[in-house]
């Protein structure tokens, strides 16, 4: 991972390689008309690779809306554009910062300036697709890109069964370590829930905190929720679970905090008040052994320190699901509802999910990792091969709790995780506090 | 003549408030009219009696901690401040800057401050003076200081408290400060030569001459407990820090979510407790003036 790829603390930001509020040169709000910075997409003759093949019958003008607004990745996406092998369309990017975009989406999306657009996958989408904001383009999907796609980036691409989007980039989570560390207490990654549990004991009598968390922002106690709860119950029950066919009163959930309340010893104490970034410096420093977090933690490695990085998927708790579910959260394109350039927003949005655009993205920003199923991951480092691999051969893809629910209610459950970490005896009272609340908003 | 100034202020104060008052008896995710529901009072059930039930009382029980917090620390700390500065020591005008800083801070560096330098659980300043070494957790320790039926006075809305308090203060300070100069020597002087001592003074020749002050600092102090936002809002942490505004903001801003009604509810309630307040304020106001012309 580039240290010049920043990401932003909030993992319902991370995934677009974004950094700090860019002042972009008159790039209006949301909403704004502004397009500028229009550019003529190349006349991409040379490199015919595995696109879509004829060419493109579309002509025009296409605007895509760009939150891409490190430095980076926005060269990345223009580069990205000019590999589009259609002379007869000019790509216009609109581009606006990243924070701002999410915040106003729903004001942006009732009246788009532009034809294709960035969002996220998954439950994220619903939303937007259920409120008949987004193109339904399952046909693209049937024509271009099935061959391309592995079935769980379909899937984290569909609402009700339809395609809503196309899949660009993603980046997963695990238990992310330093290989000295593990080396010098002679510990392995383990693979089943008693390896786990022995390497705490070890870690913990040799002095070392096993697990580091900071859970400032309410957020990154999701991440070992969900990777509990899928290994435990599967990726069917947590995605019901999520969207409120399932019962947080259920025993199975129960059995979730159960097994997390064994493992709450072996954390860092305390974590509400500490801030991630805190967490992974203890990680860094060797005072903590191993994080549950996303590959954005090698952010906070210093460049000489960075293949020292490693990670594992969470181990296995219950046979039956083994570790067929990755938590990967996806980078998506959509074409909104009405796009004044059909034909143009379309051919666009199919491109993203092509080698060409994916493959010159990540040679400029190379923070993340390719959909495509064809991309050379030869270029990628240890980590991100590691992480590729993992997404590609899994069963199934969980976004991350905040995507994969309605945000109102992602709210409440990082507050439910809180008061569990806070005093994880008065869980029973959680949740069913919780369950009241799922109750009223899902 | 008063036609243009009503218009104005029926545009911009009172047709936003009847619409957030309709939305509160909606369910509606903010995405195009068609998706508008009307629930009538679900939306008030469900905060008073249902789901969300517990956050919106203690959300209204920290409003009234931070009002009975702000009377009797950042006020009474502001007036024996001002009362210290009145006396001319040396040095007088640094200290009044100094205690004045923190109010004209931008609220980034207040935020940083707090939650950076004096709060951080290993490193900060408030951790270093009295947490004996160890590392604690100002803010994300939400477990109550005392407790009533569920309810309490969490720890880290006390740390948030200190963090308000430090900001309030100068701005109390500076309005005694101004009343006290502007009371008249003789007043203190024949207090004087009557024998007062300095507390006799104070309680019945200065505190009374300050009547106008003091309604200035009542009306502001509970106008700050129940519109509080910016301070709590950059600190919040886990739980038990919610003030009503924050949960009208929480349940407003973001994508998608189908809780535009109830961020409306929430803003209803604020919006009763404070229209309840001038209400008794005006009436009372006014009824003094005129029985005294």
């Amino acid at each position: 991972m580039s240290e010049e790829t920043r990401r932003s603390p909030s993992p319902s930001e991370v995934g677009f390689v974004l950094g700090r509020r860019n002042v972009l040169k008159g790039a209006a709000a949301i909403g704004g008309t502004a397009a500028f910075g229009g550019f003529l997409a190349a006349c991409g003759s040379d490199d015919e690779g595995d696109t879509a093949g004829e060419g493109g019958a579309a002509t025009g003008v296409v605007r895509v809306a760009s939150n891409y607004s490190d430095a980076k990745p926005n060269e990345g996406l223009k580069a990205a554009l000019d590999t589009i092998p259609n002379e007869n369309l000019t790509i216009e990017l609109n581009e606006v910062d990243h924070n701002t975009y999410q915040e106003q989406i729903v004001a942006y999306m009732q009246d788009p300036p532009d034809d294709v657009a960035p969002w996220f996958a998954s439950f994220r989408l619903s939303p937007l697709a259920s409120a008949g904001l987004l193109m339904d383009i399952s046909d693209i999907w049937t024509e271009k890109l099935d061959d391309k796609l592995s079935g769980g980036f379909k899937q984290a691409s569909s609402y009700e069964g339809k395609q809503y989007a196309v899949p660009w980039t993603f980046y997963s989570w695990g238990i992310h370590y330093r290989k000295s560390v593990w080396e010098a207490a002679g510990a392995t990654p383990p693979e089943t829930y008693e390896e786990l549990l022995a390497l705490c004991e070890t870690l913990q009598g040799a002095g070392v905190t096993p697990f580091a968390l900071g859970n400032d922002g309410r957020w990154p106690a999701m991440g070992t929720f969900d990777q509990l709860n899928f290994r435990l119950n599967g990726y069917q029950y947590h995605i019901d679970l999520m969207a409120g066919k399932e019962s947080w009163t259920d025993d199975r959930t129960k059995a979730v905090f159960a097994r997390w309340a064994e493992l709450l010893p072996y954390h860092q104490p305390d974590p509400n008040g500490r801030e991630w970034q805190d967490a992974a410096q203890a990680l860094v420093d060797g005072e903590a052994a191993m994080m549950t977090i996303g590959n954005f933690v090698g952010d906070i490695f210093p460049n000489e320190d960075l293949d020292d990085l490693d990670f594992f998927p969470f181990p296995i708790l219950n046979d039956e699901h083994g570790q067929d579910t990755v938590e990967a959260p996806i980078d998506n394109w959509v074409v909104v509802a009405e796009p004044q350039n059909l034909a143009g927003a379309k051919e666009v949005v199919a491109h993203f999910g092509f080698k060409e655009a994916q493959d010159t993205f990540l040679s400029i920003a190379p923070g993340v990792q390719a959909t495509n199923n064809d991309v050379d991951t030869d270029a990628y480092n240890a980590l991100q091969q590691k992480s590729a691999a993992l997404v590609q051969n899994a069963a199934n893809v969980t976004q991350f709790l905040d995507r994969d629910t309605l945000p109102a209610f992602a709210n409440e459950a990082g507050q439910a995780f809180a008061d569990f970490l806070s005093n994880p005896a008065n869980i029973d009272t959680i949740l069913d506090d919780l369950q009241g609340k799922a109750e009223a908003l899902l | 003549m008063l036609l243009i100034p009503l218009t104005i202020h029926l545009l911009i104060v009172w047709i936003p408030t009847i619409l957030s008052i309709v939305l509160s008896l909606t369910k509606w995710n903010g995405i195009r009219f068609d998706n508008l529901e009307w629930v009538a009072f679900e939306n008030y059930d469900q905060i008073i009696l249902g789901a969300f039930q517990q956050d919106f009382f203690q959300a209204v029980l920290n409003n009234l901690w931070l009002l009975l917090f702000l009377f009797f620390g950042p006020t009474a700390l502001g007036m024996f401040l001002a009362y210290l500065l009145d006396k001319n020591l040396r040095g007088s005008r640094i200290y009044q800057s100094m205690f004045y800083t923190p109010v004209v801070l931008s609220l980034a560096v207040v935020g940083f401050i707090w939650s950076n330098i004096m709060y951080d659980q290993e490193f900060g300043l408030a951790t270093w003076a009295f947490g004996g070494g160890e590392s604690v957790d100002w803010l994300g320790n939400q477990s109550f200081l005392f407790e009533f039926g569920g309810y309490g006075l969490s720890k880290n809305f006390l740390a948030i408290l200190v963090a308000m308090a430090w900001r309030h203060t100068g701005y109390i300070m500076v309005l005694y400060l101004a009343g006290m100069k502007s009371v008249d020597a003789s007043l203190r002087e024949s207090a004087s030569l009557d024998g007062c001592n300095e507390w006799q003074t104070f309680r019945f020749v200065l505190f009374p001459t300050l009547k106008p002050i003091n309604v200035i600092v009542v009306v502001i102090t509970v106008i700050e407990a129940l519109r509080a936002f910016d301070i709590v809002y950059v600190l919040n942490t886990p739980r038990n820090t919610e003030l009503l505004s924050i949960l009208t903001t929480d349940n407003l801003i973001g994508e998608g979510a189908d809780n535009i009604g109830r961020g409306s509810a929430y803003a209803t309630m604020l919006f009763i407790l404070c229209i309840g307040f001038v209400l008794w304020y005006v009436t009372n106001h006014y009824r003094k003036q005129e029985s005294s012309v």
